[in-house]
C-alpha cells in the first residue's frame, strides 16, 4: 500500500423509529445527512474545500433520497463548491462500501481526503421504494430463486440449529448491551444530536433501544416470515437446501434489525491531509474485502468476507480484538461467530442493529464509529466490521486504533 | 367567568362566544387559558351534540399577538415559543377531535389566527357581509400561519390549490371563500348565523364522518396531484424558482411556507404541525418579520387611523373637485376621484384637451369591464361625474382644486390667480408639484393658509401613496381636508413639511444620482441595475432614470439653479456631466426622449453602447457589496436627514413613504426601520467606511449617531 488511509473522525446521528411517529421522520434525508456534515466541519473547523469527494451509501436512492444525495447533502451543508459527491448502493453494505472505497481512493494516492458514510430515512423513503428487478421482475425472480432475506435468516437458523430461544436470547443481549452503552455515555463521542433550523434539538440520543425487553415479551412475538414462506418461498429455499425437511421460522421483529432513520460520516484521509488540516488520526483502515455467496440464502457472506480481509491484511482471527457483525437478523450474527470461531464476549459488545436499528445505507459506516470508540475506551488495537448483504454478498473491513 | 361564553341549548349544542378583554379577540395568554378551559369542558360535557364557535366582537378573531412576536429574541426565545405553539395547536387539535361536529360561525373578519381557529372546526358558516373576510395574510408580515394554517390548508385543498392563499396572503369575502371551499355556507343576515350553524349540526348529525376532519378519516388522501407523482415534480421544480424570481430571495417567509406546505403534503398531520411550528419559530426571529410587522401593521395602522391628521378638526368630504391640467397626472387624479364618488371638473386650455383627459378614465373603466371588475352602469356613473372644460367658471364652488400643470413657477402662479376665487368658502388649493417649494408657491395665494401640496405618484390609479406637504402657513383645517380627501380616494397619506423636493423626490433622487456615479466610476451599467434589483428596489437606478427621464433630471437641476438652490442637497457633478453629455451630444434624454442609458425598440431594451465605450472600466475595483450598500445607504441617509431636519414628522411616514412612494424594499420595513434591524452602530460604522472610500455624502447624520450611542430604535 503506497499511502495509508487514516480515519480522522467517525460520527453519526442518533437513530429513531423509521416510521410515522419516529423522532426523525420530520427530518428530510438531505437535512439529516447535511446536518451531520455541517457538524463534522464545525467539530474540526477544517476547510471543506480540501475534501476531494463525499461518498454516501443509500439503499433506496429515489424520491427525497434520489439523484445523488451525497453531492446534494454537501451543498446543503454549505461545503465548498469544489467538493464532489457520489451516492453508491451495495444494499446493506453501502455505508461500509463507502468507507472502503474512500480508503482505496486515499491509499491509491489519487485523493487526499474523502468523507464516507451513508444515509437512510426509512420513514420517508420506505424500503422497496426503488423497485428493481431483484424482487419484481418475474423472469429474474424465477431464474435466480429470489427469496426475502428473513427467510434466508430463518434457513440459517434451521441449518445451524439455532432455536427461537437462542435467537431471542441474542436479541435480549443486544438490547441490554446497547442500553448500557448508551446510558453510560459510550456513544456520546460520536453521536451528534439532530437539531432544527432554530438550533433546537430534535433528537439527542438513540431512542429506538428497548431496555426493558424481556424473554417473555420476545417469545410472544409472531414469526415475521412464516406466512411468506408458506406462499412458496420456503419451497424455493428447500429446493436448494434439500437436506432440510422444513424451515424453522424463528425471526420476529424482536430479533431482527429495526427499521430506523439515521446517517453516518467518516473522514478518511492521507497523512498529508492530517498535516495540512492540523488533524490527528484516530485510526487507520487496514484492509477490506467484499465477495458473494449463495444469493438465495443470501446472508452467509460475512464470515467468508472477514476471512478474505484477514488474508489480505496478513492477519489471523486471533489478531482481532473486537468484532462487529451487523445484526440484520440474530441468526446472521450467531452464524458469523460460529464461522470464525470467535468469542461472543468480544463481538457486538455494545449491542447492534437489533436494539438500535439498521438505517440501511448508513449502517456500515456507523459501525466504524462504534468500533473506534470502543477500541479507544478499552485501549485495544484492532477491530473487524462485517455485514451481510443482498444478493448473497458479504463485506468486511479491519480497522486499527492509533 | 371565562372570556369564552359557554351556553348549552336544549338540543345539546354548546355555543362558545369569544369575548376577550380589550377591543378584539387575539391569540395571547388569555386566549390560551380560555381555549384550554373550554376544550376541557367540552370534552367532559354530557349529552353534547355539537359546538358552535362565534365572537361577541365585530371582528371574529384578530389573530396573533404581534407585540409578543416583536419581542421575540433569537437565541433566547425559541423553546418557549415552540412550547406555546404546541399548546395552541394541541388545543385546536382536541377541538377538532371532539366526537361532535364543531362549526365556526364567522360574524366578522377571520384572518390569520382567526381563520386558523375556523380551520380547526369541522364546518365554517359565514355572514355574507362586507365586514367579513377570511384568509391567512401572515406572509405579508414576514410570517407563516403557525396555528395549523399551513398544514390544514394543504390538507383541505391540496398543495397546489393551497399555495396561492398561503404565499400571497389573499383575503376573501364570504362569497369568494364559499366558491374556493374556504367556507361551507354563507347566510345573509347576522341573525341567521348561529341558527344556521346549529341547523347544519342537526343536518349532518347522522353522517358517520360529520365530526371527523377529512385528515383524520381512514384512508384520507390529500386532494390534488400526489406529492410523489412525476407531475408534481414539475411543480416542485418550477414553483420555488418562480417564488424567488418574485422575492429575489429577500423574503424568507414565502420560502418557508412553500417548504412547510410541501412537508405537510408528504408527512402525517401531527408531524407536519411540528414542522410548521419550527418554520414559524424560525421566521419570527428574522429581521424581515420584525420590519414588516413594525411597518405594515403598527405604523400603517397608525397612519390610516389618522395619527398625522390634526386633532379637533371635523372630518369633511370633498364633494366637488377641480383638477387643473388634463395631462398624465391630472387625468389620473380625475379618475381616482370620480371613482370615489367625487364630482370632478377637469380643466385644460381647450375642451378637446380636457376631453382627452376624460377619455383616459373611460379607457381604464373599459379595461376593468373586460376583466369583470366593473359594470357598464357604474362606468357611466363614474364618467358622468367628470366634467371636461376649458372654462374657469365651471370650477365655481369647488371644495378642493388640485393643479397638475407643468413644473413652472410662473405658470403655477398664473393659474392660481385665475382660479383661486372660484373655490368655495374655505376651499383648499392643492398643488401636485413634486419639486417646487410649497411655501414659495403659496406666496402668490390670497389665502396661503388654505394652500397645500398634494403630491400624487404616477400612475395615479395604481400608486397607493399621497405625500401631503405643509407650507409654512398651511392651516390645520387645510391639512385635515387634504388628509380626508386622500382617504376618500382610498390612498395612504403621509404628511411632510415643506423643503426642496420634499421627502420622496429628494430621497429617490439620491438613488438615481448614485446609479449615475457608479456608472461614471466605471461599473458596468447592467450590473448597476441588477444590483439595484438585488437589494430589493423594484427597478435598477439607470433603468428607472430612463423612465422618469434624464430630461426631467436636467430640467429640475435648471429650476433649482434658477431658484438659487443648486446643490442644495449635495453636489451632483457626476450626474450633471453624464446627463449633459447624453442629452447635449446624443439627444439621449430618456426612454421617451430618444433613448437613455438603454436603447429601446418596442419592448426590447439593450444597453446603449456609447455609454460603455465612454465609462466602463474593467478595473474599477468597486466590490459588489459596496455597490449594493452605496445604492441603499444613499437613500437611507437622505431619509435620516429628512427626519433630522423635520421634513419628516414621524418615523412611520418615513417608512411607509419610502416603501409606497420610492419603492424601498418591503422586507426592510422602509428606510428608517432598515436601520433598526441592521443595527444603528453597525450602520454608523459602515456609513463611515463608505464615506472614507467614496465621499462625505455617506457620513452618517448626527441623528443616527445619537441613536446608536443611546442604543435606541427609530420608532
Amino acid at each position: 500500500m503506497s499511502t495509508q488511509a487514516y480515519i480522522y473522525d467517525a460520527v453519526r446521528t442518533p437513530r429513531s423509529k423509521g416510521k410515522k411517529g419516529g423522532s426523525l421522520n420530520e427530518v428530510k434525508p438531505i437535512d439529516l445527512l447535511g446536518g451531520l456534515l455541517r457538524s463534522l466541519q464545525e467539530r474540526h473547523d477544517f476547510d471543506t474545500g480540501y475534501v476531494d469527494d463525499v461518498i454516501m451509501g443509500c439503499v433506496s436512492p429515489v424520491g427525497e433520497q434520489g439523484t445523488d444525495i451525497a453531492k446534494l447533502a454537501a451543498q446543503n451543508a454549505d461545503w465548498a463548491e469544489s467538493v464532489a459527491g457520489v451516492q453508491l448502493n451495495r444494499f446493506c453494505a453501502s455505508g461500509l462500501e463507502s468507507v472502503n472505497t474512500a480508503a482505496q481512493k486515499v491509499a491509491s494516492g489519487w485523493e487526499n481526503l474523502v468523507v464516507a458514510g451513508g444515509v437512510e430515512s426509512m420513514s420517508r423513503v420506505p424500503m422497496g421504494s426503488d423497485g428493481g428487478a431483484w424482487a419484481s421482475d418475474p423472469a429474474f425472480v424465477i431464474k435466480t430463486g429470489f427469496v426475502p432475506q428473513g427467510i434466508g435468516a430463518d434457513t440459517i437458523a434451521t441449518l445451524e440449529g439455532f432455536s427461537r430461544e437462542d435467537v431471542d436470547a441474542f436479541a435480549m443481549q443486544s438490547q441490554k448491551r446497547a442500553a448500557f452503552a448508551r446510558d453510560n455515555g459510550y456513544f456520546d463521542k460520536s453521536v451528534i444530536p439532530v437539531k432544527d433550523a432554530n438550533g433546537l434539538t430534535i433528537l439527542e440520543r438513540d431512542d429506538f433501544i428497548k431496555p426493558d425487553t424481556t424473554m417473555e415479551a420476545l417469545a410472544g412475538l409472531k414469526p415475521s416470515f412464516e406466512m411468506m414462506g408458506s406462499m412458496g418461498f420456503d419451497d424455493v429455499m428447500l429446493k436448494k437446501y434439500n437436506s432440510l425437511s422444513k424451515i424453522n421460522h424463528v425471526h420476529t421483529p424482536g430479533n431482527s434489525s429495526g427499521i430506523v432513520d439515521g446517517a453516518s460520516a467518516v473522514m478518511i484521509g492521507s497523512e498529508q491531509a492530517g498535516k495540512d488540516l492540523g488533524l490527528t488520526p484516530r485510526g487507520r483502515i487496514v484492509a477490506g474485502a467484499v465477495l458473494a455467496t449463495d444469493p438465495t440464502i443470501m446472508l452467509i457472506g460475512p464470515g467468508p468476507a472477514a476471512k478474505k480481509a484477514l488474508k489480505t491484511a496478513g492477519l489471523k482471527a486471533s489478531d482481532i480484538d473486537l468484532w462487529e457483525i451487523n445484526e440484520a437478523f440474530a441468526s446472521v450474527a450467531l452464524r458469523y461467530m460460529r464461522d470464525l470461531d470467535i468469542d461472543p464476549e468480544i463481538t457486538n459488545v455494545n449491542g447492534g442493529a437489533i436494539a438500535m436499528g439498521h438505517p440501511l445505507g448508513a449502517t456500515g459506516a456507523i459501525l466504524v464509529s462504534t468500533m473506534l470508540d470502543e477500541l479507544e475506551r478499552r485501549n485495544l488495537k484492532r477491530g473487524m466490521l462485517s455485514l451481510c448483504v443482498g444478493g448473497g454478498m458479504g463485506i468486511s473491513t479491519i480497522i486499527e486504533r492509533l | 367567568m371565562s372570556v369564552f361564553k359557554y351556553e348549552k341549548d336544549a338540543d345539546g349544542i354548546v355555543t362558545i362566544t369569544m369575548d376577550m378583554t380589550g377591543p378584539v379577540n387575539s391569540m395571547n395568554e388569555e386566549y390560551e387559558q380560555a381555549m384550554g378551559e373550554t376544550v376541557e369542558k367540552l370534552e367532559h360535557e354530557e349529552g353534547l351534540s355539537g359546538v358552535v364557535i362565534t365572537s361577541a366582537k365585530k371582528v371574529f378573531f384578530a389573530g396573533g399577538n404581534l407585540h409578543g412576536l416583536l419581542a421575540f429574541q433569537p437565541g433566547r426565545d425559541e423553546q418557549r415559543f415552540m412550547d406555546s405553539l404546541d399548546l395552541i395547536k394541541g388545543q385546536l387539535r382536541r377541538l377538532e377531535k371532539l366526537p361532535v361536529p364543531v362549526v365556526a360561525a364567522i360574524n366578522g373578519a377571520a384572518l390569520g389566527g382567526g381563520y386558523e381557529i375556523c380551520l380547526a372546526c369541522n364546518y365554517r358558516v359565514a355572514w355574507n357581509d362586507r365586514s367579513v373576510q377570511v384568509g391567512l395574510p401572515e406572509v405579508t408580515l414576514g410570517l407563516l400561519p403557525g396555528g395549523g394554517g399551513v398544514v390544514r390548508m394543504t390538507n383541505l385543498l391540496g398543495l397546489e390549490a393551497a399555495l396561492p392563499y398561503l404565499l400571497e396572503g389573499k383575503k376573501l369575502d364570504p362569497e369568494r371563500a364559499l366558491k374556493a371551499g374556504l367556507v361551507d355556507k354563507t347566510v345573509d343576515s347576522l341573525d341567521q348565523l348561529v341558527p344556521a350553524a346549529k341547523a347544519l349540526i342537526k343536518e349532518v348529525k347522522d353522517q358517520p364522518d360529520a365530526a371527523v376532519q377529512p385528515w383524520d378519516r381512514k384512508g384520507f388522501k390529500i386532494p390534488g396531484t400526489n406529492i410523489n407523482s412525476p407531475k408534481m415534480a414539475q411543480v416542485l421544480m418550477v414553483g420555488p424558482t418562480m417564488l424567488v424570481k418574485k422575492t429575489r430571495g429577500l423574503m424568507p417567509a414565502p420560502a418557508e411556507i412553500f417548504s412547510c406546505a410541501t412537508e405537510a403534503a408528504r408527512l402525517d398531520f401531527d408531524t407536519a404541525l411540528r414542522i410548521e411550528s419550527r418554520g414559524l419559530t424560525k421566521l419570527v426571529g428574522t429581521p424581515e418579520a420584525k420590519n414588516m410587522i413594525t411597518t405594515f401593521f403598527f405604523q400603517l395602522n397608525k397612519i390610516n387611523s389618522g395619527a398625522s391628521r390634526p386633532k379637533g378638526v371635523e372630518k369633511k368630504k370633498v364633494k366637488k373637485l377641480g383638477v387643473l391640467g388634463a395631462g398624465m397626472m391630472g387625468q389620473g387624479i380625475a379618475y381616482v376621484s370620480a371613482k370615489a364618488g367625487i364630482d370632478v371638473v377637469l380643466k385644460d386650455i381647450s375642451v378637446e384637451a380636457a376631453e382627452k383627459g376624460k377619455a383616459y378614465s373611460e379607457g381604464l373603466l373599459d379595461k376593468a369591464i373586460q376583466k369583470g371588475r366593473m359594470d357598464p352602469i357604474t362606468k357611466q356613473q363614474i364618467l358622468g361625474r367628470i366634467l371636461p372644460t376649458a372654462s374657469n367658471d365651471d370650477l365655481a364652488g369647488c371644495d378642493l382644486i388640485i393643479e397638475a400643470v407643468f413644473e413652472n413657477f410662473e405658470l403655477k402662479n398664473k393659474i392660481l390667480e385665475a382660479t383661486e376665487n372660484q373655490l368655495a368658502e374655505n376651499g383648499v388649493w392643492g398643488s401636485n408639484t413634486s419639486t417646487l417649494p410649497i411655501t414659495q408657491l403659496a406666496e402668490a395665494s390670497k389665502k396661503p393658509e388654505n394652500f397645500i401640496g398634494i403630491h400624487f405618484f404616477s400612475p395615479v390609479d395604481k400608486m397607493p401613496l399621497i405625500e401631503i406637504i405643509c407650507g409654512d402657513k398651511t392651516s390645520d383645517e387645510t391639512l385635515a381636508l387634504a388628509f380626508d380627501y386622500t382617504q376618500q380616494i382610498k390612498k395612504t397619506p403621509i404628511v411632510v413639511n415643506d423643503s426642496l423636493a420634499f421627502f420622496t423626490s429628494r430621497t429617490f433622487g439620491t438613488y438615481l444620482d448614485e446609479g449615475v456615479r457608479l456608472l461614471s466610476e466605471g461599473v458596468y451599467p447592467v450590473q448597476i441595475d441588477n444590483l439595484g434589483k438585488a437589494i430589493g428596489m423594484p427597478v435598477g437606478p439607470l433603468q428607472v432614470h430612463d423612465e422618469v427621464s434624464e430630461e426631467l433630471t436636467r430640467k429640475a437641476a435648471e429650476t433649482w439653479e434658477a431658484m438659487g438652490m443648486k446643490d442644495r442637497w449635495g453636489e451632483r457633478k457626476a450626474t450633471e456631466e453624464v446627463i449633459s453629455w447624453m442629452i447635449g451630444e446624443h439627444g439621449h434624454g430618456g426612454r421617451y426622449h430618444g433613448g437613455g442609458f438603454y436603447e429601446y425598440a418596442g419592448k426590447e431594451r439593450k444597453i446603449w453602447q456609447p455609454l460603455i465605450d465612454r465609462y466602463y472600466k474593467a478595473d474599477h475595483g468597486i466590490s459588489e457589496d459596496d455597490i449594493k450598500d452605496r445604492l441603499m445607504f444613499r437613500q437611507v441617509i437622505e431619509t435620516l436627514k429628512c427626519l433630522e431636519t423635520g421634513v419628516l414628522r414621524t418615523v412611520a411616514d418615513g417608512n411607509i413613504g419610502s416603501i409606497m412612494g420610492i419603492g424601498a424594499p418591503p422586507h426592510t420595513g422602509g428606510f428608517l426601520q432598515y436601520i433598526n434591524t441592521y443595527g444603528a452602530q453597525r450602520f454608523v460604522d459602515r456609513a463611515r467606511e463608505l464615506a472614507a472610500k467614496y465621499g462625505e455624502r455617506f457620513e452618517p447624520p448626527q441623528i443616527v449617531v445619537d441613536k446608536a450611542a443611546a442604543g435606541e430604535l427609530f420608532e
